[in-house]
């Protein structure tokens, strides 16, 4: 039967993209994202094969029970069986989520260190602004009356504040490697969401919320900031690179930049 | 339980009465598949644009520019142009298709039939919601006509993107408005059906026709009322504030301290994750409205084209009542990034397992239905059988993104669009088409053509796994969704590949749909006459003629005297026994 075929040869080659890994994650840059792929390997594995079983049994169906002019056997089912799939999907499903929690606890339930490097984010659309408090570690004050996008004052910085002063402001953001950092992310306009393939990271930032989010980036490099929540017709172009820095690098490029 | 007097009305002479404003739950039926029909073809329009720009951003297409002047100048698509159609296509396939023809088409035409009954319990009320229903469409499409176009922020329209104006955007002006506007028409017209689907159900059954005797199909349908009536109601709320928000000034979902380019916004006080929590209250629910009636009629086929009786009735009744109750107290799942307490998400995510279960349960009855079958290959069982393949793979995607760990990276790829296309979309309307080639006889009093069946089947089912398997892995590999074109990051760069595959795969799948539509329009002139049974099937609707007469029984009331799926049973002289056979 050509459906049965086309069924295994469907999973085959499902099974195979995703064995295979051809189109895949980029490699984490946290410990966090180390766990994350754990947990991912293993939702894969249980529902890879869940998947496969349920396919290739179905295809088998398909292949071995055609219409022969006989009778069905007759049976309304079986209450055992019944009870067997039933609590081992359940023990199975709710299995997972459980181990998974340890993941979810570590990035919204504990809190950031207190030495964590606080970076403010502000999002519009379509771009990104990131706020260092620079050399007095105290961030000026800000108000929505001062936001001028064509003069540099994306966030609405009060020049008039002497914290203020040294603040710095940049379109990307730059962090150390191996520290904490402490994100504040708000929006000043329509929800937009900070995404890091590599950090295995995402938040949605609203307008009129400041959700703190934290993580320590452990490799250095560059890697993209994509925004992923809709915020318009430039969503597609909303794009921000996060520079994880040798500790040394970040301050001396922190110290430089709040001279200006 | 039913009685003579139900049927007040007359069968109507004038063509007005009896096919336009017809009160027949039949003709009612007919509408709303029809405007399905309309509809799925328009969506699907909307979505090979779409991925035409995707993968070819910059080409030069004249007729782009015809259609829309200001949304492609120079035949150039802009990205809010795509994003209007984006928007367009899920709005329209949500909610006129797949809400539409699994429920209020199929269930229009065949809930009173298949529980005894010769009408619905509000024939008027059931006419109303169908022009109700068309008057939602048409304002609808009307979006496309206003200045700005029609909106850009998706169909799940999350404020402040669509509270606050024209200054959002070119499409959140008028073009939102109407989309607001339609969608609580939308709502209403829901609840009207719901209420009829509901009382129909608990009033009208025949002598003999108990809760479980009712074939799979009649009780999703009964399900589907329920989930439709709890939640259109709380879709319609969030749709009245947010449109009080845009044109009243209100603040339902608007927070202070809004600056757009420059310009200060005068609200204060509103939340948008109030407007999240009310639409995922509906629209989790409206998921499985979308799904239901698909797998009891994934049910009723695989039960009669097997030739055996469904495997655990009971089990299967429970599972449709579990998802039901389920679908209400999972929808913060859809909301794991919103910002809303992570400590919530931790319970919805425990419950969204849970819900996979008795999803699960009905797949491995389906699979023990077929156990020991003799299966007839019939156009109607490959699509029931392919509905079960798509249920699996669209299904357990859900296990990864019901994880808020893993979600972590997810939300927002993809990944989630291959997983809502491959259950919510093409499953559901496998379920539709499996509906149409099992019903068509009754219908129209003709068969359909299965050699052209069963070509469009094998083309679909494959063209549907080559359009939305690779999504997962692009997915896997990050890409955001929602996005116009992906010439900005450097990562999507080596995605594309698998984009352009995606492509052509949804043009040819589109093309092969034209089958369909050559054998739909065929087999109503051209196909041969449908005896009264031809699948030798049980239910009530196959016990009378093809097509059924103006009051379904010709003036009898049957009985029923047996359960809904009795094939091959042993010592019985055929090898099925109808629902209506003495006892």
């Amino acid at each position: 039967m050509i459906l049965a075929v086309i069924l295994w040869v469907l999973t085959g080659a499902i099974v195979y993209g995703f064995a295979g890994k051809f189109w895949w994650f980029p490699p984490p840059i946290s410990q966090h994202g180390v766990a994350y792929d754990e947990q991912f390997s293993v939702t894969l594995i249980v529902t890879g094969i869940i998947f496969a079983i349920a396919q290739a049994a179905l295809g088998y169906v398909v292949f071995k029970f055609k219409d022969d002019g006989k009778r069905a056997s007759y049976s309304h089912g079986n209450d055992k069986l019944e009870a067997i799939w039933t609590s081992a999907t359940a023990v199975l499903f709710v299995g997972l989520v459980l181990m998974g929690t340890s993941i979810w606890a570590s990035v919204h339930f504990a809190e950031a260190p207190a030495d964590a490097l606080q970076i403010e984010v502000t999002a519009k659309q379509f771009a990104w602004s990131f706020r260092y408090a620079g050399a007095d570690g105290k961030f000026g004050k800000t108000d929505i009356k001062f936001i001028n996008d064509a003069n540099g004052n994306p966030v609405g910085l009060d020049e008039k504040d002497p914290d203020a002063k040294d603040d710095v402001v940049t379109p990307n953001i730059r962090v150390p490697a191996g520290k904490p950092v402490l994100l504040t992310l708000k929006a000043r306009d329509v929800i937009h969401n900070f995404f890091v393939r590599e950090l295995r990271l995402k938040q949605d930032l609203v307008p009129g919320m400041a959700i703190p989010f934290h993580f320590t980036a452990d490799k250095i490099g560059i890697y993209e900031v994509a925004c992923s929540e809709l915020c318009g017709l430039g969503h597609h172009q909303m794009r921000a690179t996060l520079q994880v820095m040798s500790p040394e690098n970040f301050e001396k490029w922190k110290f430089e930049a709040a001279q200006k | 339980m039913s009685s003579p007097s139900v049927h007040a009305h007359q069968a109507p002479t004038g063509f007005i009465r009896k096919y336009i404003f017809s009160l027949d739950h039949k003709v009612i039926g007919l509408q709303y598949y029809f405007l399905a029909l309309f509809s799925v073809f328009l969506g699907m329009a909307l979505s090979l644009l779409m991925r035409w720009h995707m993968v070819f951003p910059d080409m030069k297409i004249a007729f782009f520019e015809k259609l829309w002047p200001a949304g492609a100048p120079g035949g150039v698509m802009t990205p809010e142009l795509y994003l209007s159609l984006m928007t367009m296509h899920g709005t329209i396939m949500v909610f006129f298709v797949l809400t539409t023809a699994p429920q209020s088409g199929f269930g229009n035409y065949f809930l009173p039939i298949q529980i005894g009954a010769e009408d619905m319990a509000f024939p008027v009320l059931n006419m109303l919601s169908f022009w109700t229903t068309f008057l939602a469409l048409v304002v609808m499409v009307m979006a496309f006509f206003v200045e700005g176009g029609a909106p850009l922020g998706g169909w799940t329209a999350y404020p402040p993107l669509s509270a606050v104006g024209a200054v959002a955007g070119p499409g959140q002006g008028a073009g939102q408005t109407l989309w607001v506007v339609s969608i609580a028409i939308f709502c209403g017209a829901s609840l009207m059906g719901a209420i009829n689907f509901i009382a129909t159900t608990i009033d009208l059954r025949a002598p003999g026709m108990s809760l479980m005797r009712l074939p799979l199909t009649c009780w999703t349908w009964l399900i589907t009322a329920i989930l439709g009536l709890l939640g259109f109601a709380v879709l319609l709320s969030a749709g009245i504030l947010l449109l009080l928000d845009r044109t009243a000034g209100t603040s339902f979902f608007i927070p202070g301290g809004l600056v757009f380019s420059d310009q200060i916004i005068n609200h204060k006080g509103g939340s948008p994750l109030l407007y999240q929590h009310l639409f995922w209250f509906f629209g989790h629910p409206e998921v499985y409205i979308a799904i239901l009636p698909g797998m009891g009629v994934a049910s009723q086929l695989l039960s009669t084209f097997s030739r055996k009786p469904i495997f655990g009735y009971r089990a299967m009744v429970y599972a449709i009542i579990g998802i039901g109750l389920m679908g209400f107290v999972v929808w913060g799942h859809h909301m794991f990034m919103s910002g809303m307490s992570p400590y919530s998400a931790m319970a919805f995510s425990v419950l969204t397992m849970c819900i996979g279960v008795p999803s699960a349960i009905k797949t491995f009855n389906w699979i023990g239905t077929l156990w020991g079958g003799k299966i007839r290959f019939t156009t109607a069982m490959l699509f029931a059988l392919g509905f079960v393949s798509l249920f699996v793979s669209g299904g357990i995607s859900g296990i990864f993104l019901g994880q808020p760990a893993l979600d972590l990276y997810f939300h927002d790829t993809y990944f989630v669009v291959g997983h809502f296309h491959m259950i919510m979309g093409v499953a559901a309307i496998f379920g539709m088409f499996a509906g149409t080639f099992y019903w068509f006889p009754k219908m129209f009093g003709r068969m359909m053509h299965e050699g052209m069946g069963k070509l469009h089947f094998y083309l679909t089912f494959i063209g549907v796994y080559c359009i939305f398997t690779p999504m997962h892995f692009v997915g896997v590999a990050g890409n955001p969704r929602r996005y116009a074109d992906f010439k900005e990051f450097e990562f999507m760069q080596n995605l594309m590949p698998l984009h352009v595959f995606m492509t052509w795969a949804a043009v040819a799948t589109a093309v092969a749909q034209i089958i369909f539509v050559i054998n739909l329009v065929w087999s109503m002139k051209s196909g041969a006459k449908a005896p009264d049974n031809p699948w030798e099937s049980t239910t009530l609707e196959w016990s009378i003629p093809s097509p059924p007469p103006f009051d379904n029984f010709g003036g009898k009331h049957p009985i029923v005297n047996h359960g809904p799926y009795e094939y091959g049973v042993p010592g019985a002289p055929k090898d099925h026994i109808m629902q209506t056979d003495p006892a």
